[in-house]
């Protein structure tokens, strides 16, 4: 097997509260393959954002490193995209702004921008939309320009932090189709951070099942179903009702 | 913009009411209750022989220039102060003394320190507008969202990337704001500095009207300082809306 596209290597994080060191991630070790579609699951506050933001070079951990390509982080960059719950776009700009936004700062030629805004706002289906502003779109629109913002920069690495939590149930499933579809095409390393189960198996190549605080990891799965999955397939059913009871006894112990 | 209108003449024709009814049952002495139409009479005379143009003219470039000198230096420093934390902690309690004691207390300072010239009043504008401004100016930058400048640093922003490309537009709103208000503030005080050691402008016609008691010329320059604010408040605030047209989310 080839080296890991990223190694997480004994990362742990506390933060200071009250003076005193709570500890939120609890010593880490993951490696994600290229190409590997991953998400990570478990109960509220379990540091799985916590790890995807050391991932992305937002935070520092407090012991270990995460290796991306063979070489330690030390912030964030362009190697790795980022898709955040609350969407963050650009407001000040128009929706080919925002996904022009990474490779103008590469220092692309105009055409070259307008390639890539037109190749993926049709990939995500706003090809129509390029003209609007990010407060004239509604929210599943909003993640769809993230989601094309973030890979018209062209990284080899999405991290995904709960993208599709603030999305009602309807929209939430029809952009789990379109991601599905997405990197069928795109084929990007894909970190996931979720805390819905069936969109975890419905999307993941494995699924990591995080401990309540400090997040360790618990349990992984591979998810052996076909690329396009079927929510009520019997062999869907089955993994979900697994890991359903492996984080459940997760949950249980954050309220005990 | 019908309503708009209709409340400025509401208001028109009760200052005719209560000027022309004062006139015939004489409440107070009529002399110092004018009428529009004597207003009316006083600013066409005025504009006739050029003096209320040359005043207004003098008021506007000294605000003009006093603004500006303050809006470059609020918002260089502005920014700075936003982006260093060290700076910030240096500036903030000197600024947070001086801001409260009241500009017009340091008005005879400034025509000691400038003379009775031009400098005086627009050394004085700039003054009294920088500090809103700067506070507005530092404050918005502060108040940027941090995800704002992590989306932009997972695209590869380097740093000098995130001020230009984020931060600022990011707090032009703000930055527009606090602007209006310095405008706003420039209006308001330079009528006191030129009650004081000034040979023209909308502050000293002001003066001329008190001194040779001539009330019409006094309201003649309340009004023309009132129309003039609302108009640059009204220009500002195209400025705002076409840059800020889609912001809210």
């Amino acid at each position: 097997m080839s080296a890991p596209k990223i190694r997480i290597a004994g990362v742990s994080k506390s933060f200071q509260s009250d003076g005193r060191a709570a500890a939120a991630l609890g010593g880490v070790d993951l490696d994600v393959a290229e190409r590997e579609l991953l998400c990570l699951l478990g109960p509220s506050g379990c540091g799985k954002s916590t790890l995807l933001n050391i991932v992305a070079g937002f935070l520092t951990p407090s012991t270990g490193t995460v290796f991306v390509d063979g070489r330690a982080v030390t912030g964030p960059g362009a190697d790795r995209g980022v898709v955040f719950q609350e969407y963050v776009l650009f407001p000040w700009l128009t929706v080919a702004g925002n996904v022009e936004f990474g490779p103008k700062l590469a220092g692309a030629a105009a055409a070259e921008r307008q390639q890539a805004v037109a190749r993926y706002l049709d990939l995500v289906g706003l090809g129509a939309h390029a003209t609007k502003f990010p407060a004239q779109l509604s929210g599943g629109m909003k993640q769809r320009v993230a989601i094309a913002r973030a890979l018209a920069n062209h990284p080899s690495i999405i991290l995904m932090d709960e993208p599709f939590g603030a999305l009602d149930a309807q929209t939430r499933e029809v952009l789990q189709d379109e991601l599905s579809r997405i990197q069928r095409v795109e084929h990007k390393t894909i970190v996931f951070v979720t805390h819905s189960i069936r969109e975890a198996v419905y999307l993941a190549d494995r699924v990591v099942v995080m401990t309540s605080a400090p997040g360790r990891i618990k349990q992984i799965f591979d998810v052996k179903l076909p690329e396009v999955r079927d929510r009520f397939a019997p062999e869907f059913t089955e993994i979900e009702a697994a890991i359903t009871r492996s984080v459940k006894e997760e949950v249980r112990k954050v309220h005990e | 913009m019908k309503i708009r209108v209709l409340a400025l003449f509401v208001v028109l024709v009760a200052w005719a009411a209560i000027a022309w009814g004062n006139r015939l049952i004489e409440v107070i002495n009529p002399a110092i209750v004018p009428t529009p139409a004597e207003v009316f009479v006083t600013t066409a005379g005025a504009l006739r022989d050029g003096s209320l143009v040359r005043n207004l003219a003098t008021s506007l470039v000294r605000v003009l220039e006093g603004f500006a000198i303050a809006a470059a230096a609020a918002l260089g420093l502005g920014v700075l102060a936003a982006l260093c934390a060290p700076l910030r902690t240096m500036i903030e309690p000197v600024i947070e003394f001086v801001r409260p004691i009241p500009p017009l207390a340091f008005l005879p300072m400034f025509l000691v320190w400038f003379g009775l010239g031009e400098s005086s009043k627009v050394a004085f504008i700039a003054y009294t507008t920088f500090f809103p401004m700067f506070i507005g100016v530092a404050a918005s930058v502060l108040r940027v969202d941090v995800m704002l400048l992590r989306a932009a640093a997972s695209l590869g922003a380097t740093r000098a990337d995130l001020l230009r490309r984020v931060m600022l537009p990011a707090a032009l709103p703000g930055i527009i704001v606090a602007l209006r208000l310095g405008f706003g503030l420039a209006l308001f005080v330079i009528v006191g500095a030129e009650f004081i050691g000034a040979d023209a402008g909308l502050g000293n016609l002001i003066m001329e009207g008190r001194t040779y008691f001539n009330p019409p010329l006094i309201v003649m320059g309340a009004l023309m300082l009132g129309a003039l604010g609302s108009l640059v408040n009204a220009l500002l605030l195209g400025v705002e809306r076409r840059f800020v047209h889609a912001q809210d989310s």
